[in-house]
């Protein structure tokens, strides 16, 4: 019954939503067709995180676009940053993008990474991601909408 | 029986290189493609089939960056690791029974060139002195020490048959022997090197390529501090590999379609036939990843001493048929 329903699934329309529109470039920095990142989450509520899984999920297919998440920053070509950058976490930020070779380009997603959002008063929250590095693509809404997260990484690689 | 003339010929060099640019263009489109079948299975739409072709194009134009405490050994290691697939694979009848340096093709050869590599990488994988990088090696060498004698057995298993050891030698036999494909020692042999192919090119249930989580990684770990073009080297030198080994599984059991001669129309035709066997070979795998989850770390070896046992089987079989 398994294996029959696998062979199924092969031939079944993807439940995967289709893009309102083309893709419209969002930084100058371009990646045709290929883009691995590296998440970092520099002091996030987790918000942000549920939203880009879902980006990746069957419905929006962030994958199709030529986008991964890959485990390590020297594999990667960008950070995709959460969060406003809290005191625990300036330090391996700024390590994690060092190690990410050229040309590289930062994402920040979410309210938090753009301008510190809710958590800007907080007591360990040290800056905001433009304070240790500008971001080249801002993706905002708290926790922004996955298919907003698809479409600015669409604008990076231009399919 | 034994193996073919020793001269090199133009047309079996032609051969050889065809075979290379194979490997090295369809080893990536291969991963593509299973890529394409899980997420087809998972439903999501997938990247296209030439994504790895666009990952490496990439990579190769990045920056070069190092390791602060690397050495030597994490630039040598990636050309080491193409290189040693790119000869195998050159030496290994794929397209073709009679490739140029067909006698030198011995099993032991090919066997200990891929296992080149595999020490090459496990070096690498020591080299800047990172954690996950040493656990990795040490986990992808456990594994490779118990394969290897598996892989050794299995195709001492077909070469009772034959009684040779060279692999297109092997292949050539089949075709003038179609019986031999169905026989016991075959099958049984078949499901020791799938095995071994499955646990030596990481795949699941031996190691998932695609996680994100370092404890549970074997062969992605030694990997993780190369970065641009030496990253672009390694992940061609892995996909060429996982295509080397397909090709050369399903030659050595379903050989027909393999150019005997090398002239005129043979070359092409078999080369059709090899993308078609090795493509369905890796829709299969992929079902089969799909359906599966990785195994425990201690049950690999579990795993491993079946497929050896499968393959101790096959030569009694081997033994007491001929």
């Amino acid at each position: 019954m398994r294996s029959r329903s696998v062979v199924r699934s092969l031939f079944a329309k993807p439940v995967t939503e289709s893009p309102p529109r083309p893709p419209s470039a969002s930084t100058e920095k371009r990646f045709p067709g290929s883009l691995q990142l590296r998440h970092v989450d520099a002091g996030s509520c987790n918000g942000c995180e549920l939203e880009i899984t879902s980006a990746f999920a069957p419905t929006y297919d962030a994958a199709q676009f030529g986008v991964r998440l890959v485990a390590s920053p020297r594999h990667a070509d960008g950070l995709l940053v959460t969060g406003v950058v809290t005191r625990n976490m300036s330090g391996p930020l700024r390590k994690t993008l060092e190690a990410v070779p050229n040309p590289r380009v930062v994402v920040a997603c979410g309210d938090c990474a753009i301008n510190g959002g809710i958590y800007s008063q907080g007591y360990g929250v040290e800056s905001t991601l433009a304070d240790v590095v500008q971001p080249d693509v801002v993706i905002p809404g708290c926790p922004p909408h996955p298919s907003a997260i698809v479409e600015s990484l669409r604008g990076i690689t231009e399919r | 029986m034994g193996a073919a003339d020793t001269s090199i010929t133009a047309m079996g060099v032609v051969a050889s290189l065809l075979q290379v640019a194979a490997i090295v263009i369809g080893g990536p489109l291969l991963l593509g493609l299973m890529a394409k079948v899980r997420a087809r299975v998972e439903g999501r739409v997938g990247a296209p089939i030439h994504q790895p072709l666009l990952d490496l194009r990439k990579q190769m134009r990045k920056e070069r960056i190092h390791a602060e405490h690397s050495s030597a050994v994490l630039i040598v290691v990636p050309f080491v690791f193409v290189s040693t697939a790119a000869v195998a694979g050159a030496i290994a009848p794929l397209v073709t029974t009679r490739p140029a340096l067909a006698t030198s093709a011995d099993i032991l050869v090919i066997v200990y060139l891929l296992l080149a590599g595999s020490v090459a990488l496990a070096l690498a994988g020591l080299d800047a002195g990172t954690a996950f990088g040493g656990m990795g090696s040490s986990r992808a060498m456990t594994i490779g020490a118990l394969a290897e004698p598996a892989l050794l057995l299995a195709v001492v298993a077909m070469s009772i048959q034959s009684g040779t050891s060279n692999v297109p030698a092997i292949v050539a036999d089949t075709l003038n022997h179609p019986g031999w494909s169905a026989s016991p020692q075959r099958l049984l042999s078949l499901g020791a090197l799938i095995i071994v192919v499955v646990a030596e090119t990481g795949r699941i249930p031996v190691d998932n390529p695609s996680t994100h989580l370092e404890l549970t990684m074997i062969h992605e770990a030694m990997t993780l501090e190369y970065a641009g073009p030496e990253l672009g080297l390694v992940s061609l030198g892995e996909s060429m590999r996982l295509g080397l080994l397909l090709a050369l599984t399903v030659n050595l059991f379903i050989p027909w379609g393999v150019a005997e001669q090398t002239g005129g129309l043979a070359i092409p035709l078999g080369l059709a036939v090899l993308i078609a066997k090795v493509a369905m070979l890796g829709v299969l795998i992929s079902l089969f990843e799909v359906r599966s989850a990785k195994l425990r770390l201690f049950q690999v070896p579990e795993l491993l001493a079946g497929a050896f046992v499968l393959a101790m089987l096959a030569i009694v079989a081997g033994l007491v048929t001929t």
